[in-house]
């Protein structure tokens, strides 16, 4: 079907087949389970609710021009409000059977989405004849959706056709179909039902059908009506939310430089009396600038390879490799003079690990846990008490890794001495 | 109006005639903010903080200005005109004075605007006939109800997510089969009438 855009025609067809409120885009979920106990509830309430979208989209269109758009949805609140209070009564007055079935859920057109959703994507853009019919189609199309569903229900539920009984059929018919659990589950069959004959289409022509319910899985307001109505509101906030938080842990992480120097102070200090004390500046000013970098745990076992590591970690990011290798040939030259023979083997042998290191980039990986770990950690100070350890470790590690590592040697030739010792004089 | 009527109308409105499993009231939220148990939770606070407010004032407005005066067809649009300016209020009220209350709720404010389960129990307190204060532990009890369903509907889908579901009922029809066991669980109650 080829038709003009815009025209009343086409805006009918658009409203019942193309996209059907109900089955299509899954909005205005409330009514459409409620009152769908027979068919002729699903007739009442979906004329109902013809008029009074096809009224207040004919009028917001005519005063489209003059709603400011400021206040454009409690001007909608008061013309939708208008057109069901006039509906609610003229129904108490000239239906009241239906009236009293329906009860409740006549006033509470006000709040079906449908409308909201037409008032604010179509009405308040497009003129009025159009917009009128373009009410006409969309009310008629829920009414379509919420007859069959009513129909069905009251089938198998009550085993009657628009009230009128079917033979003996009543006698042994379900009734949890016109109750509560009923509605979902008819809901629940119609959708897959639909979306099993769109798959199986797909699967033989080899494309993908527009708007299928399935296809906006994965976002919180995939299934909620407002959506059309409060255009992503709630994702919206929800990312502000979230980069308020990774904005608190970053503010966290550069905290921790703060604190970090502080902390790698006392463990270059100790290290200082072996090695250069430029190392220790190119320590600090690593630091300093691998300020992402610098929550990361440093598995440094000596100070040397701290300066590579960090060296490495601030410039990885950038990718720059020529430069990533010159502060570890400078490194290991600038110690090796001080330092005593075994321990000039030791960064030798690590520095290629460090490459390794480089090449292999484990150290973004950690920085991603780290990352992930900080947000989780709802209080920033939580955030700031777990980096100031990592440092502590570190200097346990420096320590544990460079003094004692040595004097356990010797503490074990002093054991073995005092033990042969002790046998001599147990000899003696 | 005795205790007992209050203490009925509070389980009443709260399990047996659930808002949510029973009633088809606010079911957009409940099937679109049900994915994780935290942001369900904060939505069944935030509901139950405007429904109790909502009745209150709707109340007051009722049986002191609309119902005296006769102007009893302007219920509908009193109450959803108050429940939206209530709504924006409520959200600038808590953004200035309570910004820890603003950060766990703003997010669902917005949305409750048109949620029906607010405009829907106070005109449910209105067509029962209730009282001011009757009205208001009817609205307590709908909003704990609603929180109660939507809390448990997202426990249950956070189980669920990484169960193997048939391509066709994936998504919004999984939810719907998982809200229909809840409602006959729900169903359960009406034994304690």
């Amino acid at each position: 079907m080829n038709l003009a855009e815009n025209t009343p025609l086409e805006r009918l067809f658009n409203g019942i087949v193309k996209e059907n409120p109900t089955l299509v885009i899954v909005l205005g979920m409330c009514p459409t389970l409620a009152v769908t106990t027979s068919a002729m509830n699903g007739i009442g309430m979906g004329l109902s609710t013809t008029v009074v979208l096809a009224l207040a989209n004919l009028f917001i269109s005519l005063l489209r021009n003059v709603i400011p758009d400021d206040i454009r949805i409690p001007s909608f609140i008061v013309i939708i409000a208008s057109f069901v209070t006039m509906v609610d009564m003229l129904m108490q007055a000239y239906t009241p059977d239906l009236y009293k079935s329906l009860g409740i859920y006549i006033p509470l057109i006000v709040v079906n989405c449908i409308i909201f959703g037409r008032a604010e994507a179509y009405a308040y853009k497009n003129k009025p004849l159009a917009s009128f019919f373009d009410g006409i189609g969309m009310g008629l199309g829920f009414t379509l959706a919420i007859t069959v569903m009513g129909f069905i229900r009251e089938l198998i539920g009550s085993g009657a056709i628009f009230g009128n009984p079917i033979g003996s059929l009543p006698d042994y018919a379900p009734s949890i179909f016109v109750m509560a659990p009923g509605a979902f589950l008819v809901l629940a069959i119609m959708i897959t039902i639909r979306a099993h004959i769109i798959n199986t289409i797909e699967a033989k022509k080899g494309v993908r059908l527009p708007v299928t319910h399935t296809d906006e899985e994965g976002s919180e307001c995939s299934s909620c009506a407002m959506r059309m109505s409060c255009a992503g509101k709630f994702q919206k906030v929800e990312a502000m939310m979230k980069a308020d938080k990774e904005a608190k842990a970053a503010a966290a992480v550069k905290a921790a430089p703060a604190a970090k120097p502080a902390a790698a102070k006392p463990a270059a200090a100790k290290p200082a009396e072996m090695t250069v004390e430029e190392a220790v500046k190119e320590v600090k000013a690593a630091a300093k600038q691998a300020e992402a970098a610098a929550s990361k745990t440093v598995e440094a076992a000596e100070p040397p390879k701290k300066a590579e590591d960090e060296a490495v970690k601030s410039e990885a990011p950038k990718e720059e490799a020529p430069k990533v290798e010159a502060p570890k040939v400078e490194a290991p030259k600038e110690e090796a003079p001080k330092e005593e023979a075994p321990k000039e083997e030791a960064p030798k042998v690590e520095a290629p690990k460090a490459e390794e290191v480089k090449a292999e980039a484990p150290e973004e990986p950690k920085a991603e846990e780290v990352k992930a770990e900080i947000p989780e950690a709802p209080k920033a100070e939580e955030a700031k008490a777990e980096i100031p350890e990592a440092p502590k470790a570190d200097e346990a590690k420096d320590e544990a890794d460079e003094a004692p590592a040595p004097m356990s040697a010797l503490e074990r030739l002093k054991a073995m001495k005092a033990a042969d010792e002790a046998e001599k004089e147990a000899n003696k | 109006m005795s205790n007992t009527t209050l203490i009925s109308i509070l389980i009443m409105s709260m399990l047996i005639n659930n808002v949510v499993l029973s009633q088809f009231l606010g079911i957009c939220p409940f099937l679109g903010v049900s994915k994780k148990v935290d942001t369900a939770s904060g939505m069944g606070a935030a509901v139950i903080f405007v429904i109790t407010l909502a009745s209150i004032i709707c109340g007051l407005i009722y049986h002191f200005i609309l119902h005296p005066l006769g102007l009893d067809y302007l219920n509908t649009i009193v109450f959803i005109l108050v429940i939206a300016s209530l709504v924006q209020f409520v959200e600038m009220f808590l953004k200035k004075m309570m910004p820890s209350l603003y950060k766990a709720l703003g997010v669902y404010l917005p949305l409750i605007t048109t949620n029906c389960a607010v405009l829907g129990a106070v005109l449910l307190n209105v067509q029962n006939e209730y009282n001011v204060i009757q009205g208001i532990v009817n609205g307590i009890a709908t909003s704990v109800g609603f929180a109660i369903s939507i809390i448990i509907l997202a426990g249950l889908r956070e189980k669920m997510q990484y169960n193997r579901v048939p391509k066709a009922v994936q998504g919004f029809p999984f939810t719907m089969f998982t809200a229909s066991l809840m409602a006959i669980a729900f169903c359960g109650f009406s034994g304690l009438k």
